[in-house]
């Protein structure tokens, strides 16, 4: 029989310390649903995605409570909709964004990711159709997530969609600013974007998957966080292996309910995500897990090295504990998803110039970060810039999720609710960025590029 | 399939008993038992065989849920493979 103790630790992971499966995620390719009519084309998309998920919803929650571990989110990622816009004969694209919503809603997942562009070397046909309704179609809609990838090592940065995407993410706030502004908080715009993304608002179906799979992205910052607090007196070596070793636990789990997933719906198994992805409850923070290493808060001097050794101890662990590690797989920094960051960022310890130093080393980028809503379209194209050109030369995958609150000033304090949690409005920099921003063009891939 | 089913609380007289006829009435197959007390709670954790249950893993989760709530301790049932991937390789 299996130890008392590592029945206990389990037990405790999933009642005390916030362990769950974040999400399960099914990836749907609506490449056979293109049409140059498109009510004939959301017809197919409609059809496609309630056929092939049906079962999605009821499974998950099947899983969940024959295994007894919490599965937070049920959602769908599909095909980037640029590439069924391509054909379409119309401007209203968003009756995609509407299709989708209400797949979403007949299924009950949480939310649907791909209504999405990859533009990173320069606009095809539908791309810019569809990045234009990005914030009417996030206004009319409630699950709809949206990503546009505007640069990766390969491609460089394509600064026209650079500057496009300033004004996109402020007209997305703006249509919602009697919402909190939420159109923004559903809106990423990335570097390096992944194929394979189980988490929102960033996934997407790449083209190069199959017609369908399950990916799942697992969590559990909290049970990292409890694990180096019986760990007070070990020095980095061994913080690094107690990480490597809670990682691995963690990962074993979500393996185990991707290949039931995947068994149970009759789809195959993509990848397991293997990210540390913060909720506001207190407990299930990044940010406290560093301080737990010994920072008096996140956001001060040594906080990148210890997010650095974090990022690179949960994919060492992960790894080996599932048979496909794909996603973002990492340590996230969502601001105002994360109690920790939250008091951090309220005090005055993190500012955005910190957080940009540590999306250079944590999964992903600038996330939930709110800024003032007078912000110019050309600050946030710079901002979008200079986290694009950390992944570029990284060659690591970069976002922006950044969320203009109209109206209000640095320091006052926008709340989301639930998962997307609240935070205080941060300040920028000083100084203009507009005229690098109108110059438009493509900022040339970097010598990584050149490995052949 | 072998669910793993745990007991955790304030000892009390009667937990062994209560639980395991509980599970009796739904078919349920005891095969292993051990009791032991961590950090002044008492834990006890029955591997059970649900193959002939006549209720579903969560009806019976539930049943056990109201018979530990009447004695005051913490029952969980959980699916065995969850505990094998976790801790063996």
């Amino acid at each position: 029989m299996i130890e008392t103790k590592n029945i206990l630790e389990t037990i405790n992971m999933i009642e005390n310390e916030h362990l769950d499966v974040r999400t399960v995620t099914m990836g749907i390719s609506l490449l056979d649903c293109i049409d140059s009519d498109i009510d004939k084309a959301c017809d197919k998309v409609y059809d496609k995605i309630c056929r092939y998920a049906k079962d999605l919803v009821k499974t998950a929650e099947d899983i969940s409570k024959e295994y007894g571990i919490p599965i937070i989110n049920k959602r769908i990622a599909v095909t980037p909709i640029a590439m069924l816009a391509s054909v379409c004969q119309t401007q209203k694209i968003t009756k995609f964004a509407k299709v989708l919503d209400k797949a979403a809603e007949e299924l009950g997942v949480d939310f649907i990711g791909g209504y999405s562009a990859l533009v990173e070397k320069g606009f095809a046909s539908g791309d810019y159709a569809l990045i234009e309704s990005i914030p009417e179609a996030l206004s009319i809609t409630n699950k709809v997530c949206s990503s546009v990838n505007i640069g990766s090592t390969k491609a460089g940065i394509n600064m026209d969609a650079v500057k496009m995407m300033g004004k996109i993410v402020k007209e997305s706030a703006e249509l919602t600013k009697d919402r909190q502004c939420i159109g923004a908080a559903k809106l990423v715009v990335f570097c390096n974007a992944v194929q394979d993304n189980p988490f929102m608002a960033g996934a997407f179906h790449g083209v190069g998957e199959a017609d369908c799979v399950i990916n799942v992205g697992v969590s559990g910052p909290g049970v990292v966080r409890a694990a180096l607090a019986k760990a007070q007196d070990c020095d980095i070596t061994g913080v690094a292996d107690l990480v490597k070793k809670t990682a691995f636990k963690i990962t074993r789990m979500g393996q185990l309910v991707a290949q039931e997933a995947s068994k149970r719906l009759s789809v195959p198994f993509g990848i397991v995500d293997l990210s540390l992805a913060p909720t506001p409850a207190v407990g299930d923070s990044v940010a406290y897990i560093l301080e737990e290493m010994g920072l008096e808060v996140c956001g001060c001097h040594g906080t990148t090295a210890a997010l650095a050794l974090l990022n690179d101890a949960v994919k060492k662990g992960g790894v080996m504990a599932s048979s496909h590690v794909g996603g973002l797989s990492g340590a996230f920094i969502p601001v105002s998803e994360d109690a920790g960051m939250i008091h951090a960022a309220q005090i005055g310890a993190l500012d955005i110039t910190k957080l940009e130093a540590m999306t250079a080393v944590c999964s992903v980028g600038l996330d939930m970060i709110m800024v003032p809503g007078d912000i110019t379209p050309e600050v946030i194209s710079a901002i979008i810039a200079d986290e694009a050109a950390i992944g570029m030369v990284n060659t690591k995958t970069t976002a922006v999720r950044i969320i203009p609150a109209i109206g209000m000033k640095a320091g006052e304090e926008l709340n989301f609710g639930g998962l997307l949690g609240y935070g205080p409005v941060m300040p920028i920099r000083y100084g203009d960025p507009t005229k690098f921003i109108h110059r438009g063009g493509r900022i040339p891939a970097p010598l990584q590029a050149l490995k052949n | 399939m072998k669910a793993v089913i745990t007991v955790i609380g304030k000892d009390t007289v009667g937990i062994l008993a209560k639980v395991s006829s509980a599970c009796a009435e739904e078919g349920v197959n005891i095969i292993e038992v051990t009791q032991s007390i961590m950090q002044e709670l008492f834990a006890m954790i029955m591997l059970a065989d649900i193959k002939d249950a006549n209720v579903t893993v969560d009806d019976l989760s539930k049943k056990l849920d109201k018979v530990g709530d009447e004695m005051g301790v913490k029952v969980h049932v959980m699916h065995e493979d969850i505990f094998n991937s976790m801790h063996k390789i």
